[in-house]
Order: structure tokens, then C-alpha cells, then sequence
């Protein structure tokens, strides 16, 4: 029995396809990252895992019961980080400790938030408020709260994709190391082919939108832990890349070539510049091919 | 260099000409069309005791301007706090339930643009009973009643501007209903609320003027009516300017602290 699972999950908004037949299924401490185009649905996705958003057709299980709506068994580092601009780092983190913790001392509950911002090295800026952390400091804050509520899964949104190249590269072991020491079940979504293939157990492309769905998996099956520079010359990494990035690009061009335009003609006559401008009212408006009825009258 | 130095106390210097254009005018007012206004002089001199003596009690409708201020003061913080009290709950309401907009919405919008003029004569009726304090009551109904809209639209607007992200932080937390409240929903509209305190505020002082006049209160107002009554013209400008100025006092604090919490 998986974990989390995803049957026939499929989402539009407002009659817009937007996830179609998506079935998923994910074990536990299972590290799964899912590739996609920008715009074509990831966050939904990720939502739909959350709870946030409700599925147009299909079912979502984790542990064998029907997700219904958010909670603090799953952790979500939001793509946009959605850290409480009025709270400090401390109490940011302390809020959803708060919230899963209800019974715990004070002094537990403090003790708690300051070992998960040690863990992201934060410490030194504990007591800053979101505005004055830069985008990485404020990922990591994230980060840091959505661990720190112990979830039983973690769901990651392009949790590194604001930020520098060497920035990342960082983040990524960190979450990395974080992954193996207390070995949650992650889904992590990336733009970043390279990213999923160092960090995941599995990497799942997203096709190209609208409609999007899960294409074939790609189990990455190199031995951990994985050092990015000599992964970078491993000819099994350079295989799954290019597996991955193929059939990427395949679904997006298969996109454009199913895209049949209907051609529209104006709804608007030529206008008879023979015609002179009329005192005051001037030249009439061209006329609306739609407004032009047919009024002969067949004598 | 002569520019710097110019530069530097404009200031003070550009307001004074306006003071100074306005004195001009009002002079020459006196001498040509309005016999009957007082000049700046005659003013000045007839104000200087309520001004010098500013806290002075010399009889109930007789008293030193700032006591007057004082006591006009008091009835608008009385009213005020109402508006807010009232007001602010409203407000959230307002923004949190779309229900809720569409039933009261157009009230509001139909209440809002009456004067303070035609709410006081209702605020007497209702509180005929009290007696003695009916005035009072009906001053302080009618203040909360003005007052309150700005507070009331700009809070609806603040809650209705929170970044969903904030709620979705809220509901992966579970937060519980106060805790959402106080911890999600007040901090991320404070800004839009405090605009509204604001605007509340410079509408409660506007009204006060017209409830004193009207109930003959002892404050700013209510001096100014009885001064116009008494045919002492000098004083009804006396209290124009003192309102004037408090006002904009009252109106440069409230700004200080809503930019306090813009920041956030
Ligand atoms: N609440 C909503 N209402 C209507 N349409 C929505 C909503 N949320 C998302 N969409 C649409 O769904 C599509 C996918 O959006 P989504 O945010 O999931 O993309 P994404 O893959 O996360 O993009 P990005 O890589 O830029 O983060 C977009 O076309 C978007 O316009
Ligand atoms: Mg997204």
C-alpha cells in the first residue's frame, strides 16, 4: 500500500484543463521530484497534495484516508516562501510549532525552534523579520518551519528556483543532508533537471500544458550520497538528463503541432474613402461586417 | 548661496506669506463689502483673554479656549472609540463574508453621505429617556454614526487585500479561529485599518463642532454658537482657527502612527 496516492487526479479551473489523469504513487521516505515546463501546473499539483485545492475528478490518499483539506501532517515550503511579514524568524517557526505542538511546554516548544533554525544556520538572525533576510535566508526559513512541524510528508515547491546558482547548490545539500538524516517522504517540484536527478530516489516529468500529466518515471538509481561534481561525469547521470530532457522537449513541440489555429477575419468592412467627410458629423465609422444586414427589397 | 539659505527656511517662510495673503485679504474684507466682520486687530484683541488664559473658568459658557478644546476633546474620544469599537468589527465582517457585503453593502452606502446635521435631531429622540444626559448621548450617537464609515470601508478593504498566501499558511497550520484572527488577519490589514482610524478620526472632530452647536454643550463649538448669538463676531473666528489647528494636530499624530505600521 503506498503512502501517498494519486489516482486519476485531474484539475481545471473554470473549465481550463489544467493536471489531467494524473495517478502517482509514493512510498514512504520515498524522495520524488517532479520536473516541469513554467506555468503548467506544478503548484497546482502541489496544492492538490496540500489540500489547498480540491481535485475536478479523481482521489488523493495518504495513509490509506481521502484528502480532504490542508493539515500540519504535511509540511509546504511554498514557492513564494509565505513567511508572516509581522513575525521574526523565531516566531514564524514558532507559530507552526504552536499549532502541531498544542501541549508542549514553552520551553520545549523554544527549544524546538531553535534546533531547526541551527539546522538551516540561522541563528544569527533569529530575531529578524523577514524583510530584512535575503531570498535564500528567507527559503531557509521555510524550510526550517516546515520541518520543524514534523510532518509526516514535506512538500517542496520550487523551493530553490529564486535563487542564485551557488546559493542553490548549497541549499541543495542542505536539503540533501536533511533528507538522510531523518528520512521524510519529500515531493519535491523543480524546474531543474540536474536538481531532481541529484537529490531524488525518482524524477517524474510534467508534460507540457494545457492538460498536463505525469510522464514516464525515471528511477535514479545512482548510489548516494551524491557528490554534484562527480555526478557531473557519471555516463549513468548524463543517460537519465538526456532521457528526461528529451521527452520534455518532445511533449512541448508535440504541443505546438497539436495546436490547431482557427483563422478569424476581421469583423470590420473596408471603408469607402471615395466618400466625402460630412459637415461636423464627418467621414462615418467603418461599418461591422456583423452589422451590415442584407435590407434589399426584392421589388 | 543666498539660494541655500532661502532653501532651507522656506519652510517656515512660504507658509507665513499664505498667513500673511490671507490677513491682506480679510482686511481689506473689513473695509469693503463685510462691515459687519471684525478686523484681524479687533479680533486679536477681543480673543487675547481666552488665549492667555487659556484654561481659565470664569462661567459655564465662558471659559478659556483650550478648556473649551479640553471638553470637546473628551466628547470626541468618547465618540471615537465608539466608531472604532463598532466600526472595526463591521469592517472585518464586511471583508470576510461575501453574504455579508451584499446585505449590508448598500446600506452603507446609502447611510454614509448623511450629515451629521440630520443624525443629531434622531440621536435626541432616541435618548429622550435619559434626561439629563441626552444631549450627551445624542452628541456621542451622532459622532460614532459619521465617524465610523471610513473605518468600517477601509478595514473590509485591508482584510479583503490579504495575500492569500498568509491564508494558506493559516490553513496548513490549522490555526484555530482566534488565532487566525490575531496572528494572520489583524496584522496583514493593520495598515488599511489605520488609514481608516485616521480618516475616522479628522470626520469625529468635524462632527463635534455641529453636535456642540446644535445641544449648546460647553466646548469649542457650543462657544462659537453662543458667541454668534451673543454678537461677539470676534470669537466665532477665534474658534474657527482653534478648530483648525486641532484638527490638524489631531490628523498629523494619527498620520505618524499609520506610518508606523505601513512599514510592516
Ligand atoms: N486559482 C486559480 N484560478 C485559475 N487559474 C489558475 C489558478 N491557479 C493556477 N491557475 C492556472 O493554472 C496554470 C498552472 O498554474 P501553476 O501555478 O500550477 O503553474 P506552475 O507550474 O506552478 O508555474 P510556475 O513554474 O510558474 O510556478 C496556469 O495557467 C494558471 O493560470
Ligand atoms: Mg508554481
Amino acid at each position: 500500500m503506498p503512502f501517498l496516492e494519486l489516482k486519476n487526479v485531474s484539475k481545471s479551473f473554470g473549465g481550463n484543463p489544467v493536471l489531467k489523469d494524473i495517478s502517482l504513487n509514493i512510498e514512504k521516505g520515498e524522495f520524488v521530484a517532479i520536473v516541469g515546463f513554467s506555468g503548467t501546473g506544478k503548484t497546482t499539483l502541489i496544492s492538490l497534495i496540500a489540500g489547498l485545492l480540491k481535485p475536478s475528478h479523481g482521489s488523493l490518499m495518504l495513509n490509506d484516508l481521502e484528502i480532504t483539506g490542508p493539515g500540519p501532517d504535511r509540511g509546504i515550503v511554498f514557492q513564494n516562501y509565505s513567511l508572516l511579514p509581522w513575525l521574526t524568524v523565531f516566531e514564524n517557526i514558532l507559530l507552526a510549532v504552536e499549532a502541531v505542538n498544542p501541549n508542549w511546554t514553552p520551553d520545549k516548544r523554544k527549544e524546538h525552534v531553535e534546533k531547526y533554525i541551527a539546522m538551516v544556520n540561522l541563528t544569527p538572525a533569529r530575531n529578524k523579520l523577514p524583510s530584512e533576510l535575503s531570498g535564500g535566508m528567507r527559503q531557509r526559513v521555510s524550510v526550517a518551519r516546515a520541518l520543524a512541524m514534523d510532518p509526516q510528508i514535506l512538500l517542496l515547491d520550487e523551493p530553490l528556483s529564486a535563487l542564485d546558482a551557488l546559493t542553490r547548490a548549497t541549499l541543495q545539500d542542505e536539503i540533501s543532508r536533511i533528507w538522510s538524516q531523518d528520512r521524510k517522504t519529500v515531493v519535491m517540484i523543480t524546474n531543474d533537471p540536474d536538481e531532481g536527478i541529484l537529490l531524488a530516489d525518482r524524477i517524474i516529468p510534467l508534460t507540457a500544458g494545457p492538460g498536463a500529466t505525469l510522464g514516464p518515471e525515471i528511477t535514479i538509481d545512482l548510489p548516494r550520497p551524491r557528490d554534484r561534481k562527480e555526478i557531473n561525469h557519471s555516463a549513468r547521470f548524463k543517460e537519465i538528463r538526456r532521457e528526461l530532457i528529451t521527452f520534455m522537449l518532445n511533449s512541448k513541440s508535440e504541443r505546438h503541432t497539436s495546436i490547431t489555429k482557427k483563422l478569424i477575419l476581421p469583423d470590420i468592412e473596408p471603408e469607402d474613402l471615395d466618400r466625402p467627410p460630412r459637415f461636423f458629423t464627418g467621414r462615418a465609422r467603418p461599418k461591422r461586417a456583423s452589422e451590415i444586414k442584407e435590407e434589399t427589397v426584392e421589388a | 548661496m543666498k539660494e541655500n539659505v532661502f532653501k532651507k527656511i522656506d519652510w517656515l517662510v512660504l507658509p507665513l506669506i499664505g498667513v500673511a495673503a490671507v490677513l491682506i485679504l480679510w482686511q481689506i474684507s473689513c473695509a469693503t463689502w463685510a462691515k459687519d466682520l471684525p478686523t484681524p486687530h479687533k479680533t486679536w484683541e477681543t480673543s487675547k483673554p481666552y488665549i492667555v488664559e487659556p484654561f481659565a473658568k470664569r462661567g459655564e459658557m465662558d471659559q478659556g479656549i483650550l478648556r473649551f478644546t479640553w471638553y470637546s476633546l473628551i466628547l470626541v474620544a468618547k465618540g471615537y472609540a465608539l466608531a472604532l469599537i463598532i466600526g472595526t468589527p463591521v469592517g472585518f465582517f464586511l471583508g470576510l463574508s461575501k453574504t455579508f457585503t451584499k446585505i449590508f453593502d448598500p446600506l452603507i452606502q446609502v447611510l454614509r453621505p448623511v450629515s451629521p446635521l440630520a443624525w443629531l435631531p434622531l440621536g435626541l429622540v432616541l435618548f429622550m429617556g435619559a434626561g439629563k444626559n441626552a444631549s450627551e448621548l445624542g452628541a456621542l450617537f451622532t459622532i460614532a454614526v459619521c465617524s465610523m464609515w471610513p473605518t468600517v470601508l477601509n478595514t473590509a478593504v485591508g482584510v479583503r487585500a490579504i495575500p492569500q498566501d498568509y491564508l494558506n499558511v493559516a490553513k496548513v497550520l490549522k490555526l484555530s479561529r482566534t488565532k487566525t484572527l490575531f496572528k494572520v488577519l489583524i496584522p496583514a490589514s493593520l495598515p488599511y485599518m489605520f488609514t481608516g482610524f485616521r480618516l475616522s478620526l479628522g470626520i469625529a472632530w468635524l462632527v463635534i463642532v455641529a453636535a456642540e452647536m446644535l445641544t449648546g454643550r460647553p466646548g469649542v463649538g457650543g462657544f462659537l454658537w453662543q458667541e454668534y448669538n451673543s454678537l461677539i463676531y470676534e470669537h466665532i473666528i477665534l474658534c474657527i482657527v482653534t478648530i483648525g489647528v486641532v484638527g490638524f494636530i489631531l490628523d498629523r499624530l494619527m498620520s505618524v502612527v499609520e506610518r508606523r505600521f505601513k512599514t510592516i
